[in-house]
């Protein structure tokens, strides 16, 4: 690890003000920062720790309705409020199906949105990666790429972006609350990601210095709790990152589906909403035929970026498969194994 | 850039100068405090070897800056038996053969502390095993550890209702 220096503002415009110059870092739970500086693939000169700025810990309840959740709200403490996971269960089971227990301690809201891709060569300083280095190359065009993007990717990157919690907030159009050397500002979270193309350098709209200063959802998107869940398929049942996932949510009346929302984690650089899949849904009868259209719509601009074609039918199955659960309707309590494909419909696991 | 940090460990105030603020708080452990028992596996967050609690909830000590935890409560393998007596996780581990190499148990054991103390779990042997799952097991002793878990997790719900 390089040697930095490190600073502990008092308040926002205090730290806003110590992360404007170049090479500055936010600190928040550290679980990715750490890791990747641990290898040399990232070398902030300074860490900006913003574990102890006023205010940014809270979830509260807006009275135009919806919820506010601060940047320093950390992933556990968020799946466990009662009145977040009542009006948002499928981000709440997004939430408990990443990482696991510690990470999810000391893991933020801030630090989740801003996780980098766990593309192997980005983590490799002895690799080349365009995002850790512009214009050096991408060892993974002819690399180890099978868990990488079918959607949205250039030659320049096809990495993914590896957050579980974020599917289901750009499902729900989650808003982002920024504040920087310029002042305030927001953004829908899905417009927050932006796609490789010829600068994969640049991931989001974060210009220097500006912090993330809490999340909202809108009232809508609660609207949606009777039916909505989050499924992720990965290679072992627990503390792994997703192949594919999907978070589905529907709102069915006398037998039609009147709204539904889909995003899909694990095959783009951003959380990949599908609208397309969304209005061939309005209107039809909740059936794993109507589903499985809505799959076909969602992947139709699918293509294999190395050996990972799997991914497209994958996605398909594990999209047509979450809107049945979602159907189904959300149940009572988030199940034992969340968003697995190991746990039934009741929740109940169907291991011996 | 040298830092002064004050933490509580096992129940001592430790006062620490920290040459440069690269420290993370398993080294500090380790390498400063000479605190053995919690172990370095991956040093990446992935095998839940350095667990221990920081204001009573389980977090990876190798992903933790020491001089972001200043003023924090730590509690370690090292203090969790009283006066020599085990501590029902501790014993429960035991019983139930819940190690072989004993490599992971220490952070499989504050991991099982954090795990009763949030009580999402209760005794869903599947509950246990998913809050279980940052906690690996080279010797994959995890049949033993499971059971050592839940009967742990019994006999603290137990004695909470003989207390209440
Ligand atoms: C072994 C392992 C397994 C994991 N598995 C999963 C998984 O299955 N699913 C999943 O979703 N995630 C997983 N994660 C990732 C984990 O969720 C992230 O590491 C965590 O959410 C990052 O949050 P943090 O607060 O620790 O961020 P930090 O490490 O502190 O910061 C991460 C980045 O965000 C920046 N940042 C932090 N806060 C702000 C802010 N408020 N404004 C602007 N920038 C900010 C930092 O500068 C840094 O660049 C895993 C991690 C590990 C180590
Ligand atoms: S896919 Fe993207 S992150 Fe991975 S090596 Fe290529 S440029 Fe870097
Ligand atoms: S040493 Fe910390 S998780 Fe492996
Ligand atoms: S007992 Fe050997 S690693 Fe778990």
């Amino acid at each position: 690890m390089n040697l930095f220096d490190y600073v502990r503002p008092a308040s926002v415009a205090e730290a806003v003000a110590a992360a404007s110059k170049p090479g500055a870092a936010y600190f928040a739970g550290g679980t990715n920062l750490l890791d990747l500086m641990k290898t040399g693939a990232l070398t902030p000169g300074k860490l900006v720790d913003i574990t102890r700025l006023p205010g940014l810990d809270r979830i509260e309840t807006l009275s135009e309705g919806g919820m506010r959740i601060g940047a320093m709200v950390r992933n556990a403490d968020l799946a466990r409020a009662p009145d977040f996971a009542a009006a948002y269960p499928a981000v709440a089971e997004a939430l408990l199906s990443g990482a696991s227990a510690q990470l999810r301690n000391a893991a933020t809201v801030g630090g989740n949105l801003m996780q980098r891709t766990r593309c192997a060569y980005l983590a490799d300083p002895a690799s080349v990666c365009n995002r850790r280095d512009p214009g050096a190359g991408c060892d993974a065009l002819e690399g180890e790429n099978r868990t990488h993007a079918v959607l949205g990717w250039s030659d320049a990157c096809i990495a993914t972006h590896p957050s579980d919690f974020c599917v289901p907030l750009v499902a729900f159009d989650a808003v982002v609350e920024i504040e920087g050397p310029e002042g305030r500002r927001e953004m829908p979270l899905e417009e927050f990601y932006l796609l490789p193309g010829e600068t994969p350098e640049h991931e989001s709209v974060l210009a220097g210095g500006e912090l993330i200063t809490g999340l909202r959802l809108p009232p809508e998107a609660a609207d949606f709790r009777a039916r909505s869940r989050y499924l992720k398929l990965r290679e072992r049942t627990s503390f792994a990152f997703a192949l594919v996932s999907a978070a589905a949510a529907l709102q069915i009346e006398d037998g039609t589906i009147g709204k539904a929302r889909l995003a899909l984690g694990g095959v783009a650089a951003r959380p990949w909403r599908a609208r397309s899949a969304e209005a061939l849904l309005r209107g039809a009868e909740p059936t794993a035929e109507s589903f499985a259209r809505a799959a076909e719509a969602a992947l139709a601009d699918a293509k294999p970026s190395g050996d990972n074609a799997f991914k497209i039918e994958l996605a398909r199955r594990v999209v047509t498969r979450a809107f049945l659960l979602a159907a189904a309707g959300t149940p009572e309590s988030v199940p034992a194994l969340p968003a697995s494909v190991f746990s039934s419909d009741t929740g109940v696991s169907i291991h011996a | 850039m040298s830092l002064s940090v004050t933490l509580t460990i096992n129940g001592d105030r430790k006062d620490v100068v920290l040459e440069d603020p690269r420290v993370t708080l398993l080294d500090l452990l380790r390498e400063r405090l000479h605190l053995t028992g919690t172990k370095k596996g991956c040093d990446r967050g992935q095998c839940g070897a350095c667990t221990v609690l920081v204001d009573g909830r389980r977090i990876n000590a190798c992903l933790a800056l020491a001089a972001s935890l200043d003023g924090a409560e730590v509690m370690t393998i090292e203090g969790l038996a009283v006066g020599g007596r085990l501590a029902t996780v501790q014993s429960a581990f035991i019983e139930h053969d819940g190690f072989q190499c004993g490599f992971c148990t220490p952070g499989q054991i504050m991991s099982a502390v954090g795990l009763i103390l949030e009580g999402d779990a209760g005794d869903d042997p599947d509950r246990v095993r998913e809050g279980m799952s940052g906690n690996l097991c080279r010797c994959g002793a995890h049949a033993g550890i499971i059971e050592a878990v839940l009967d742990a997790q019994k006999r603290v719900a137990g004695e909470e209702g003989k207390a209440a």
